[in-house]
C-alpha cells in the first residue's frame, strides 16, 4: 500500500494542494486584473480565514476525535492580541514585516490560551469537553468585551491597520498553504499516527507507550495557534472588530464546515469552507429565505450522507470506480480477443 | 440580608426555568445519546404559539393558550425526532449534532420569516391574577411564585413517573441498554418519541415562565437559555434527571448572584464555575462515574 502510494505522482495530498493552487491562482488573476465584483473581493480574506480555521479545527475534531466548540474563542484571542501589536507597530514597520510579525504574536497568544483550555481536556471526555470548550470560548468573549485595551463593547478600532483585499491576499495565500501543508504533514507523520491511535483507542495507545497528555495538548496548541493567526488576518480586513461576533455560534459554524467536509479530511475542509462561505452570497437573490435554504440544505446533506442507499449510489458513481469500470471493460475485451485468437 | 434573599428568590426562579429546559436535554441525552441543540428553539416556538393564540382572540383565556403551546411543542418535538433524528439512529454522534444545529437554524429562520425580527411583547392574563407575596421584606411577584410552584410540582410528578410507572421503567431501561431493552419487548422507538414529547412539553412550560420573566420574545430568544440549560444539564451530570434539576437551579442562583455583584461578568462567572466543577468532577455533580474497561 505504502509503495503504491509513494510511486504515484498524484497522491491525495498533492491533488489537494493542486486544487487550492488553482483556486487561488484563479482568484488572484481575477482580482489583480480587476475582474472581480466588489462582493466577491470582500469575501476572499474571510474565506481564507475560514479555510485556516476549518483545517485547524479538523485537527482537533477529525484527527484527535475531541469535540471542540470554542474555536472562535482562540481566533478572537489571536485577533485582538495580534491586531493590538499591529496597531502599535503601525508606521514603525512596513506592512510586509508588520503583518507576519503580528500574526505570529497573535498565534502565540492563542496557543498559550489553547494550552490552558487544553488542560481540562485531559480529564474530560466527549460532551463534557465540548461544553468546557464552549464555556471557555464564552469566557474569552466576555473578558475581551470587558477589557479597556480591546475597546470594550464598542469593539477595537482597526482602521489604522485596515488593508484592502488586494494587499492582504498574498498573506492569506501563504497562511492557507502553510496551514494545509503542516496539517497534512502532521497527519502522515509519526505524531499524526500517534494522535489517530489515541482517537481510535486511547487505552491501547497509552499501553503502547504513546504519551496521551503530550499529544492531546499538542493538537490543542497547534489548532489554537493557526486559529489565532487566521484571526489576525481577519482583523486586518475590517475597520472595526467586536468580540461578541466570536461567540459559540461562530465556533459551531466552523464545526459545521469540518463535519460537512469530512472528519480528518484536509481537502474536504477546504472545499466545504469555500462552498459554505460562498453559499449565502450566491443565495443573495433570494435574500429573505437564504438562511432557511441553508438550514434545509444542511439537514438534507447530513441525512443523505447517513443513508446507506445514498452511500451505495455515491460509491458506484465515484471517479475511481468509473476508471476501474473502463479498465475492467478493456481487460475483458482484450482477454476476449485473446481467446478468439486462440 | 433582605437583598440576599431577594437575589436568592430571583435566582431560584431563573434556575427553575433552566431546570425545566435542562430536563429536556438530559432525558433526550440519556435515552438517545444525542445533544439536541434544537431544544432551546422549542422554547421560542412555544412562546410564539402563546402570543399567536392570544393575538387571534382576546377572549381566549391564558390557560388555554398555554395548553395550545404545549400541544404545538409536543407535536413539533415528535415531528423533528421522526424526520430528522430517527434516520440517524446509527450515525456517528457528530452527524446527529450537526443535524440538530441545522434544525435549530431552521426553526429560528422560520420564526424570523413568519413573525419578523422585531421583538414582541409577551403577556398572559393570569400573570396579574396572582398577587405578589411578601415574606418579611422579600418581595415575590406573581410570575416568580408561579414558576417556583409549578416547577416543584412538575419535578415531583416527573420523578414519580420515571420511577413508578411502566413507561418510566421502559425509559430507564432504554437509557441503560438499548439492545437489552428491545429484547425485553420494549418498543425503543416509541420510548424515544415519548421522551421527546415530554422534553418538548417541559420546554413549552419553560417558555411561558421565560416569556413572563423577560416580557418580550424574538426569533433568537431560545438560543441563550438553551445553551445555559445545556450547561446546567452537563453541570449536574448529563443523563441524570435529579442532576438536571440541581444543575439548573444552581446555575440560575449563581447567575443571579453574579449579576448582582458585577453584572457584565455574570455569564463569564457562570462558565468559570462550570469549568471548575467539571475539572474537579469530570462527569458533573450527580453524573455516573464511567468505569473504563480494557
Amino acid at each position: 500500500m505504502k509503495i503504491t502510494e509513494n510511486s504515484r505522482f498524484f497522491t491525495r495530498d498533492r491533488i489537494t494542494l493542486l486544487i487550492i493552487s488553482v483556486i487561488f491562482l484563479l482568484a488572484s488573476l481575477l482580482l489583480y486584473t480587476d475582474n472581480l465584483s466588489r462582493q466577491t473581493t470582500n469575501m476572499l480574506i474571510p474565506i481564507s480565514c475560514y479555510i485556516v480555521l476549518a483545517v485547524s479545527l479538523n485537527l482537533v475534531v477529525g484527527l484527535l476525535g475531541e469535540l471542540s466548540l470554542g474555536h472562535a474563542g482562540f481566533m478572537s484571542v489571536g485577533l485582538f492580541s495580534g491586531c493590538l501589536v499591529s496597531i502599535a507597530l503601525e508606521g514603525v514597520l512596513p506592512m510586509a514585516a508588520r503583518l507576519p510579525l503580528s500574526m505570529l504574536i497573535g498565534g502565540i497568544f492563542a496557543a498559550v490560551v489553547g494550552l490552558i483550555v487544553g488542560l481540562p481536556a485531559l480529564r474530560l471526555r466527549g460532551d463534557y469537553l465540548a461544553i468546557v470548550t464552549l464555556a471557555c470560548g464564552e469566557i474569552i468573549k466576555d473578558i475581551i468585551n470587558n477589557l479597556k485595551i480591546t475597546g470594550g463593547a464598542l469593539g477595537l478600532n482597526t482602521l489604522p491597520i485596515y488593508s484592502k483585499p488586494v494587499e492582504l491576499l498574498p498573506f492569506a495565500i501563504v497562511l492557507v498553504f502553510l496551514t494545509v501543508i503542516i496539517a497534512m504533514n502532521l497527519k502522515h507523520s509519526r505524531h499524526g499516527r500517534a494522535i489517530t491511535a489515541i482517537r481510535d483507542n486511547r487505552i491501547a495507545a497509552e499501553a503502547s507507550g504513546i504519551n496521551v497528555t503530550y499529544y492531546k495538548l499538542l493538537v490543542f496548541v497547534i489548532a489554537a495557534f493557526f486559529a489565532g493567526m487566521a484571526g489576525v488576518l481577519y482583523g486586518h480586513s475590517y475597520s472595526n472588530v467586536k468580540s461578541v461576533l466570536f461567540d459559540y455560534n461562530m465556533s459551531i459554524e466552523i464545526l459545521v464546515i469540518v463535519v460537512l467536509g469530512g472528519m480528518g479530511s484536509v481537502r474536504g475542509s477546504v472545499i466545504a469552507a469555500i462552498l459554505l462561505r460562498a453559499l449565502p452570497e450566491a443565495l443573495r437573490a433570494v435574500a429573505d429565505i437564504r438562511m432557511l435554504l441553508y438550514s434545509v440544505l444542511l439537514i438534507a446533506i447530513m441525512l443523505l450522507n447517513a443513508s446507506p442507499k445514498f452511500a451505495e449510489l455515491r460509491g458506484r458513481l465515484s471517479v475511481r470506480n468509473l476508471i476501474q469500470f473502463f479498465k475492467d471493460r478493456r481487460k475483458q475485451r482484450s482477454s476476449a480477443d485473446g481467446k478468439e485468437a486462440n | 440580608m433582605t437583598e440576599f434573599f431577594q437575589t436568592l428568590v430571583s435566582g431560584l426562579s431563573l434556575g427553575s426555568i433552566y431546570a425545566l429546559i435542562a430536563l429536556g436535554y438530559t432525558m433526550v441525552y440519556g435515552i438517545a445519546k444525542m445533544l439536541n441543540f434544537a431544544h432551546g428553539d422549542i422554547i421560542m416556538v412555544g412562546a410564539y404559539a402563546v402570543i399567536t393564540t392570544v393575538m387571534i382572540s382576546e377572549a381566549i383565556p391564558g390557560i388555554v393558550a398555554v395548553v395550545i403551546s404545549v400541544i404545538v411543542c409536543v407535536v413539533l418535538g415528535v415531528t423533528i425526532e421522526f424526520f430528522a433524528y430517527r434516520p440517524l439512529r446509527k450515525a456517528p454522534s457528530l452527524t446527529v449534532l450537526i443535524t440538530a444545529i441545522g434544525v435549530s437554524y431552521l426553526l429560528q429562520n422560520l420564526a424570523l420569516l413568519i413573525f419578523g425580527s422585531e421583538q414582541k411583547s409577551f403577556k398572559l392574563d393570569f400573570f396579574d391574577m396572582i398577587k405578589p407575596i411578601y415574606i418579611g421584606k422579600v418581595y415575590i411577584n406573581g410570575i416568580t411564585f408561579l414558576t417556583l410552584v409549578v416547577t416543584v410540582i412538575i419535578m415531583i410528578a416527573l420523578t414519580l413517573f420515571i420511577n413508578k410507572t411502566r413507561l418510566g421503567k421502559a425509559m430507564r431501561a432504554v437509557s441503560e441498554d438499548k439492545e437489552a431493552a428491545e429484547l425485553m419487548g420494549i418498543n425503543v422507538n416509541r420510548t424515544i418519541t415519548l421522551t421527546f414529547a415530554i422534553g418538548s412539553a417541559l420546554a413549552a412550560v419553560a417558555s411561558i415562565f421565560y416569556g413572563g420573566a423577560y416580557t418580550y420574545i424574538r426569533p433568537t430568544t431560545g438560543s441563550m437559555p438553551g445553551i445555559k440549560a445545556f450547561t446546567a444539564a452537563v453541570f449536574g451530570g448529563i443523563g441524570s434527571i435529579p442532576g438536571a434539576m440541581l444543575g439548573g437551579i444552581l446555575l440560575g442562583v449563581i447567575e443571579k448572584f453574579a449579576e448582582n455583584a458585577i453584572s457584565q461578568w455574570s455569564n463569564a462567572i457562570v462558565f468559570v464555575v462550570l469549568v471548575i466543577v467539571l475539572v474537579v468532577k469530570p462527569t458533573g455533580l450527580l453524573g455516573k462515574k464511567i468505569n473504563e474497561k480494557v
